[in-house]
């Protein structure tokens, strides 16, 4: 395409992403947003400026080369554009898939001011599907160094530091508690956001490049210590990210229909429960589902309901139900990604803002039957800058559910800290580590991701593991000894 | 993968499986759990450890046929792998000269009752064993059990084997008898069995410990499937237990906990079943 004057390429409208039908997609499990076609990305990626200054960069956790990325792209050379991008990122189809890119690089992106941002995690993800289908760049590993490096847990933070450090040419392994890698991508993330061939594309692909041994059923702190293996690696990074759910601590959490999202999730996206029968295990969707939060993970947890509700009717050829969103702020104070909330909405989600539950109530049975709720006004500003949620007086009510599902935050696991003499934690229970290096207060360990920030984003973990990486690369190099 | 190495039928429901498995091997206690997957879309099943041996490397399991599941899993033989085995997981009991101590298993809680006698007895504990079930079929480890113990009580629902009684009979007799010498008492077996031990050693208030099998997914604290209301609130049996102070435990919340899945169970049997069916027909020629 002959060079286009800025002028433009500001005319140029932002490519939509093209997604199933919302009506039918409410009824599948599939993939929402369908991914770009060769002619959309190739407009799209006319429309970047090409700043002399990026600040898209700027807004990126891991500094994606962002610029150089989308001009090798525009150009023609997709192969080019792959080996810009393997400079920072070796996980793009993830990342185009889930960043929250209306925050980072999109949100500094110039267009912004003017109109729209360029789409640049739908063309990350174009690249990324393009080279998971292709494999034209493969990932090089240095030669050997005879370092031994053991990586717990294989989420975003786990992988990334994985990817980096077998790069170097370290023998790297990877502990993973579940039976497969992957980490929240797989147990968290819905196959329609997410689909797991993804996943485990990436990872393969990653993992062969570079010899990465992965070792699942390994449960850092039961199967091994972290002492043991101490004894048998160089260096040890945790990435075993914020797991443990919680609960709201009101009557009732333990009737029959309360589940944490963690539990939901788990068997519906690792599990598979949405094949059930043909997958074996099982999830139990009501005709009133009650989702309790309002982050990413909440809206995970409505949108499978939605579309189990929507299975479960198609099967028996009835009524699907409904799926509640229960949130004690209001609209504005919502923390998931914009797009998710507009999914959701899009899909048929009721939202129930300023009500917090009080109780959960239950049939003779003990089957989950309703629940006892609170009206709330908005107040002054707390801590987090958010005006705060208080209870309006005698504004008591009920509604009436069978499926309770909490989705209120996670903690980092305990178990890491089995056997881990001197790594200390926060009173919130996440790992204390230097940010910028990943150190934490036990010798050749470092963290990162949700272990030491609580629960965050995909990307922001892989920045982490980044970071890590780059200090385990320096300190095995000795350039960076080990200062307690 | 994981191997199995062996394969004994214990009853026609009850099978034991040696599993190679030296990952779990080398640190597996009396008390600690393993999940078990069989394939792709296998669920993740928990199962308390009957037997381990840390320098062959291998897991002893013992299960009963009741699910879709572990009906599955008894038609795997000796070479057949299984895709995941995780573990040791949860707290290993705890080991201790006591004194004088009574092992209470039901069915096929015997399985995991016996490594803890076992270790009990090793520890220079008195062991005093009850082992029951429905009927003699589905009595297994006598022998290991008497081994294990210093005394051996074997009694079934239905006379068919030992003395006609429930478990809880002796165990009562036995407290009134001489319930100062009894330090503590575990029990393992059907959460209805547990619960009616919990009761009957309360009056004597002898120290009481309960090994739970809470429906689970992954086993390490992630999904609170398993939680359970004890006195001061819930507790994981994953990370927490498997063991508990059965005297704390909310038995009913737990028994109605169990039962959830019961109707999902049900189709998945009736679907296995029939397919077995049908295969056998195939098997012998018919269409």
């Amino acid at each position: 395409m002959a060079q286009l004057s800025v002028k433009e390429r500001m005319k140029i409208p932002r490519q939509e992403m093209p997604t199933q039908d919302h009506i039918k997609r409410g009824g599948n499990f599939e993939e929402v947003a369908t991914g770009y076609t060769k002619e959309m990305a190739l407009k799209e990626a006319e429309r970047c400026l090409q700043c002399k200054e990026p600040k898209c960069v700027e807004g990126c956790p891991v500094g994606v080369l962002i610029p150089q990325f989308i001009k090798a792209l525009r150009e023609g050379d997709i192969n080019k554009s792959i080996e810009w991008m393997k400079v920072k990122n070796n996980l793009p189809a993830i990342c185009g898939r889930v960043c929250p890119q209306e925050v980072q690089c999109e949100g500094r992106c110039v267009l912004r001011k003017k109109g729209q941002p360029v789409a640049i995690g739908r063309l990350e993800r174009y690249i990324g599907d393009y080279e998971l289908a292709h494999r034209t760049c493969p990932l090089v590993r240095a030669p050997n160094t005879g370092k031994k490096i053991a990586i717990v847990g294989s989420g975003p933070a786990g992988l990334t530091c994985a990817v980096d450090l077998g790069r170097e040419g370290h023998d790297v392994t990877i502990f993973e508690s579940l039976h497969g890698p992957g980490g929240v991508l797989v147990y968290g993330i819905p196959e329609f956001r997410l689909p797991k061939s993804v996943v485990h594309g990436e990872i393969n692909y990653a993992a062969e490049c570079l010899g990465i041994k992965i070792s699942a059923d390994h449960v850092i702190g039961r199967t091994y210590t972290l002492n043991e293996l101490l004894s048998e690696y160089d260096a040890v990074f945790l990435g075993t990210g914020a797991g443990l759910p919680s609960f709201l601590r009101i009557p009732g959490i333990n009737y029959n229909g309360v589940m944490s999202a963690n539990e939901f999730l788990t068997r519906v996206n690792l599990m598979k429960a949405y094949q059930f029968p043909e997958s074996d295990t099982p999830v139990k969707i009501g005709k009133k589902v009650a989702v309790i939060g309002a982050g990413n993970v909440a809206m995970d947890a409505v949108r499978c309901s939605l579309r189990l509700q929507r299975l479960e009717a198609q099967k028996k050829d009835g009524e699907p139900g409904s799926v509640y969103m229960v949130y004690r702020r209001s609209r504005d104070e919502v923390p998931a990604r914009e797009e998710e909330f507009h999914h959701a909405e899009e899909e048929g989600v009721i939202f129930k803002f300023l009500t917090n539950p009080l109780e959960i109530l239950a049939d003779s049975n003990r089957n989950v039957r309703g629940m006892r709720c609170q009206r709330m006004q908005l107040g002054e500003p707390d801590q987090s800058g958010r005006r705060k949620p208080v209870p309006i007086e005698g504004s008591e009510f009920e509604i009436e559910v069978d499926t309770v599902v909490m989705a209120l935050g996670t903690n980092p696991n305990p178990l890491v800290f089995v056997d881990a003499e001197g790594l200390e934690r926060t009173k919130y229970g996440t790992t204390v580590a230097d940010l910028e290096t990943g150190r934490t207060t036990k010798p050749r360990v470092w963290a990162g991701g949700d272990i030491v920030t609580g629960a965050a984003t995909v990307i922001s973990a892989m920045g982490a593991g980044k970071r890590a990486a780059a200090d385990i690369q320096k300190f095995l190099k000795g350039e960076a000894p080990w200062v307690s | 993968m994981y191997k199995i190495l062996e394969k004994e039928v214990l009853s026609d429901v009850t099978k034991l499986m040696v599993i190679e498995a030296p990952h779990v091997a080398r640190k597996a206690r009396a008390g600690q759990f393993i999940i078990i997957r069989i394939d792709e879309n296998g669920e993740r099943i928990p199962l308390t450890i009957a037997d381990y041996n840390s320098k062959a490397g291998t897991i002893t399991i013992i299960f009963q046929e009741v699910g879709k599941s572990t009906k599955h899993l008894g038609t795997l033989k000796p070479g057949d792998e299984v895709a995941t085995f995780v573990g040791p997981l949860g707290h290993p009991t705890e080991i201790e000269n006591f004194g004088t101590v009574i092992c209470v298993g039901g069915g096929v809680g015997i399985a995991p009752i016996y490594p803890i006698a076992r270790s009990l007895k090793e520890a220079g504990n008195k062991v005093i064993s009850i082992i029951g079930a429905r009927n003699k079929s589905l009595l297994f480890w006598e022998d290991k059990m008497r081994a294990a113990s210093s005394e051996l009580i074997v009694v079934t629902d239905d006379g068919s084997y030992g003395r006609k009684a429930l478990v809880t009979d002796p165990l009562k007799e036995i407290l009134e008898a001489r319930g100062k010498e009894i330090a503590k008492v575990w029990a393992i077996g059907p959460a209805i069995m547990m619960k009616f031990v919990a009761s009957a050693t309360t009056p004597f208030k002898v120290p009481t410990i309960v090994s739970l099998n809470t429906i689970m997914i992954d086993g390490t604290g992630m999904c609170g499937g398993c939680r359970v209301l004890l006195e001061g609130g819930a507790q994981f049996v994953c990370v927490d237990g498997p063991e508990f102070d059965a005297h704390k435990v909310d038995w009913d919340n737990l028994l109605s906990r169990l039962s959830f899945y019961k109707k999902e169970e049900q189709l998945a049997v009736e679907r296995w079943d029939h397919q077995c069916n049908l295969e056998k027909a195939m098997g012998q020629g018919g269409k």
